[in-house]
């Protein structure tokens, strides 16, 4: 399917969803799902980058925040409305993955993915000191009374991050598919090789960076509306880090599928243990599936599911 | 006598204490066939990396085609129509045979300054080369389990794709056996014959002396003979450095 | 005397004291990531560890802190060889390391944070040990016992560890690993007992730590997480697997992180490492004492 038909398809998938939770109107529901579809955007964006290029991004809770706490920023000074809050914040996080990029990926893959991790505590640093944000107390927002054409400004909210995950999905397909994507495996199969057939290695990496970079920006931007009030420990938390690698992980990071039904089940997954056992608990439950995953699952569920059919198919005619 | 291609000047690199080459002067003239002999450790490798960009020269100038090229990246120069091929063969292992010389097609591929090609084109273009190499009825195969033969060939394939002026073949018959370094002496022939010079390292005297129409050896990050192979053969310092140890 | 100076001594001092410290921490990563390529982003969890099983045991049956670490290292040790067996079966072997292998160490890092969580709550932990109170005093110059201790023990420690790589035989099969695994066969050794040895020792010296830890400040499971950018910026600025380079790489954060509490709060603390590694990274990715 082509990239257009195909963002198509995902944004009537997201229509639908919206269709079926505000046919059963239950506030908590909306809450709950646009949970899911924030991660959905995180591990999408995530799997750019680390899927798709081979480098690992340990920073997703600096990134989300940082697309949080633009929001904050805009919120306390010009109040613009959300819609336009959330480019912005994409582009201050792709400034940021650039940045980030720029410093460290002419070195070995390590290297980017430790600066990652220490950049998300050092900016976790910047906005406890930082007393026009709130600091370590945090910011209370104020959400709009009303909005538009919705009945309630959480169904809204519902509906901007469907829309977020549906855009996001069909960007990470279109790149999967495109001349950049295919350049990506290159860099992820043998950087070197990828060099010598011609790939600028370097640019290209900036971009997938850079791309991955905005996504986590938009999905954070409308998270101080979602949460009413937001301090350091909550946008910065680590579960951020840790869902987004979990999600391309145990679903499959060779596609854009893997990310999704990752995000949909693990998701899923919290949002039930989270009423039922405890919120630690359930974090627990995402160290251990990741832990597992990678040793005896590499390849995530669609790599399972792959090797399936093609045990099932071994008779029929070989195809790659 | 043909046009200078490749002018390597004065080259040196080093490697902490450890001068790996030293006033390295060396040229390949369009469509010429050079052999590039040495003992392990002797630079070759070094200098093919310094002309390619995977490392870069400390002293001296490379020139190809009049442009001095050795500030710029690897893709860069790869793009300008140099293109080598790996000793140690790497693969894009996740990819197939076709994918893998795709991507040297969509980037390389393309005359210089034109980075679109031609929807469609790349999948016949790929189709051609495979069976160039003999390699088109694996094309759907995953290269990463491909044998030591193919994968030589997918990476002669894959530099090929490239539409390079000048090959680097770094070993590209280690551990082969004698049919199919014959079978790769041929391919190699009938790309010189359309017009690319090559340059071929290679310890399988046998080969290098069937192939070349001049000889080069390194010692010691050094050049102590360049000429015609009967008579680099026969010069008493290669003998005792290199062929009679 | 000037009262500015006063602060300045007083900083590098306690800057020297903390470096110290942190040589103990990052001597482990600098095992594992300088010298085996183990990305162990999980070492502080390990050093955590440490602090809070010295806290149990101090807690219930009042033994010092850093003797239960020292006691207990044959156990981390051995944690540490399982671990390496299993990073080895699962991804070492395959060529899978650099993303399976960091994920898996990611997870780990994670599930230790969440699981002492669980146990221990948010709740700051404390010690109790007779040197921890008081302070020697000369005029201005302070020198906090709690401080000076663990520094004395830390700096012994590196110390041994460099005469282990240098003077035993098997250190220098390690030291051999990190530069070359033909060299180490033919020396006879097998560089995956070589490296499980390594890794051992990384992991009991990163429990061993946690006791200097748990003396120098008050603990919660989270604070792990302060430590991954103060290891690695040591592993790294001392020139990866250098360990006389970590000693001064050690030093220099120490210093630095010291002058900034001291002059600037010290909520700016945990932002100094990672200035330092990206600045590494940027202008000498080697460190100071590369090879």
């Amino acid at each position: 399917m082509a990239p257009l038909p195909f963002l198509g398809v995902s944004l009537a998938s997201a229509a639908a969803v919206y269709g079926a939770g505000i046919a059963v109107g239950n506030e908590y529901l909306y809450f709950a799902s646009y949970t899911v579809a924030q991660y959905i955007v995180l591990a999408t964006a995530w799997n750019i980058l680390g899927g798709y290029t081979g480098y690992v991004n340990f920073g997703t809770a600096g990134f989300f925040a940082v697309g949080a706490y633009t929001s904050v920023v805009l919120h306390k000074t010009v109040n613009l409305p959300l819609l336009i809050m959330i480019p912005v914040g994409g582009l201050v996080c792709a400034v940021l993955g650039l940045a980030m990029g720029y410093l460290t990926l002419r070195l070995r893959g390590v290297f980017f993915a430790i600066a990652t991790l220490a950049m998300a505590i050092v900016l976790h640093t910047l906005v406890v000191n930082w007393s026009f944000v709130g600091g370590a107390r945090g910011a209370y927002i104020i959400r709009p009374r009303e909005v538009m054409f919705f009945a309630s400004y959480s169904e809204y909210l519902f509906a901007v991050m469907l829309l977020l995950a549906a855009l996001a999905v069909a960007i990470a397909r279109w790149v999967e598919r495109s001349r950049l994507g295919r350049g990506l495996a290159a860099i992820r199969d043998d950087e070197i090789a990828a060099e010598c057939s011609g790939v600028p290695t370097l640019k290209l990496k900036l971009v997938a960076t850079t791309l991955s970079g905005f996504l986590m920006g938009i999905a954070g931007a409308p998270f101080p509306y979602y949460v009413s009030y937001v301090d350091p420990a909550g946008a910065f938390n680590l579960a951020y880090g840790v869902n987004s690698i979990a999600m391309p992980l145990i679903g499959g990071m060779s596609s854009w599928v893997g990310p999704l039904i990752g995000a949909l089940l693990l998701g899923t997954l919290q949002q039930v243990a989270t009423v039922t056992i405890s919120s630690a608990a359930n974090l627990l439950l995402v160290g251990v599936l990741l832990v597992v995953f990678v040793t005896v699952a590499p390849n995530g569920i669609v790599g399972l599911l792959q090797k399936v059919r093609g045990q099932s198919g071994a008779r029929k005619k070989q195809n790659g | 006598m043909a046009e200078i291609l490749l002018s390597v000047v004065g080259v040196g690199k080093r490697f902490g204490g450890f001068t790996a080459l030293e006033g390295i002067d060396f040229q390949v003239r369009r469509g010429e066939r050079v052999g590039l002999l040495g003992p392990n450790g002797s630079g070759k490798s070094t200098l093919v990396n310094c002309v390619t960009g995977t490392l870069r020269n400390e002293a001296g100038e490379i020139i190809f085609r009049d442009e001095r090229i050795d500030r710029l990246t690897t893709h860069q120069r790869i793009r300008r129509g140099i293109a080598r091929t790996f000793q140690i063969p790497r693969p894009f292992a996740s990819m197939t045979v076709r994918e893998n010389v795709e991507i040297a097609l969509l980037y390389a591929g393309a005359p210089a300054g034109n980075e679109r090609v031609p929807h469609g084109a790349t999948e016949d273009d790929a189709h051609h080369i495979l069976e160039e190499v003999g390699l088109q009825a694996k094309a759907d195969e995953r290269s990463g389990s491909l044998t030591q033969v193919d994968l030589r060939k997918l990476e002669l394939a894959r530099a090929m794709a490239a539409h390079p002026q000048l090959l680097i073949a770094d070993e590209a018959m280690a551990g082969l056996s004698m049919g199919e370094v014959d079978e790769i002496l041929a391919l190699l022939m009938r790309l010189n014959q359309a017009g690319v010079s090559i340059v071929m390292i290679e310890h399988i005297m046998y080969a290098v002396m069937k192939f070349s129409e001049r000889i080069a050896v390194l010692v010691a990050g050094r050049k102590i003979a360049d000429g015609d192979p009967q008579s680099v053969i026969a010069d008493p310092e290669v003998q005792r450095a290199y062929l009679g140890e | 005397m000037d009262v500015t100076l006063n602060l300045l001594i007083n900083a590098i001092v306690a800057g020297i004291l903390l470096g110290g410290f942190y040589a103990a921490v990052s001597i482990g990563i600098s095992i594992s990531f300088g010298m085996l390529d183990i990305v162990n982003i999980a070492h502080p969890t390990f050093i955590i560890l440490g602090s809070f099983i010295a806290y149990i045991v101090n807690l219930h049956m009042g033994v010092d802190p850093i003797l239960v670490t020292f006691l207990l290292s044959p156990a981390f040790f051995a944690l540490g060889v399982g671990m390496y067996s299993w990073y080895y079966v699962a991804f070492e072997r395959r060529g899978r390391e650099a993303l399976s292998g960091l994920a898996f160490f990611f997870g780990i890092l994670f599930i230790g944070e969440v699981a002492l969580l669980l146990v221990f709550g948010v709740d700051y932990r404390t010690v109790n040990a007779p040197y921890i109170g008081p302070t020697l005093e000369w005029g201005a110059f302070n020198l906090p016992l709690r401080l000076f201790v663990p520094f004395l023990v830390s700096v012994g420690m590196v110390i041994a560890v460099q005469l282990f790589m240098t003077r035993t035989f098997t250190g220098r099969c390690i030291l051999a690993v990190s530069q070359n695994q033909m060299a180490l066969q033919l020396m006879g050794a097998n560089p995956q007992r070589i490296k499980a040895i390594a890794f051992g020792l990384s992991i009991a010296t990163a429990a061993v730590a946690g006791a200097f830890l748990i003396i120098i400040q008050p603990i919660e499971p989270s604070i792990g997480r302060e430590y991954i950018g103060r290891v690695f910026a040591v592993c790294v600025l001392g020139g990866m697997g250098s360990i006389p380079g970590t000693l001064l790489a050690a030093i220099i954060l120490g210093v630095a992180e010291s002058f900034t509490a001291t002059f600037y709060g010290p909520s700016w603390a945990p932002a100094v490492s990672f200035g330092i590694l990206l600045l590494t990274l940027a202008i000498r990715p080697a460190g100071l004492l590369g090879r």
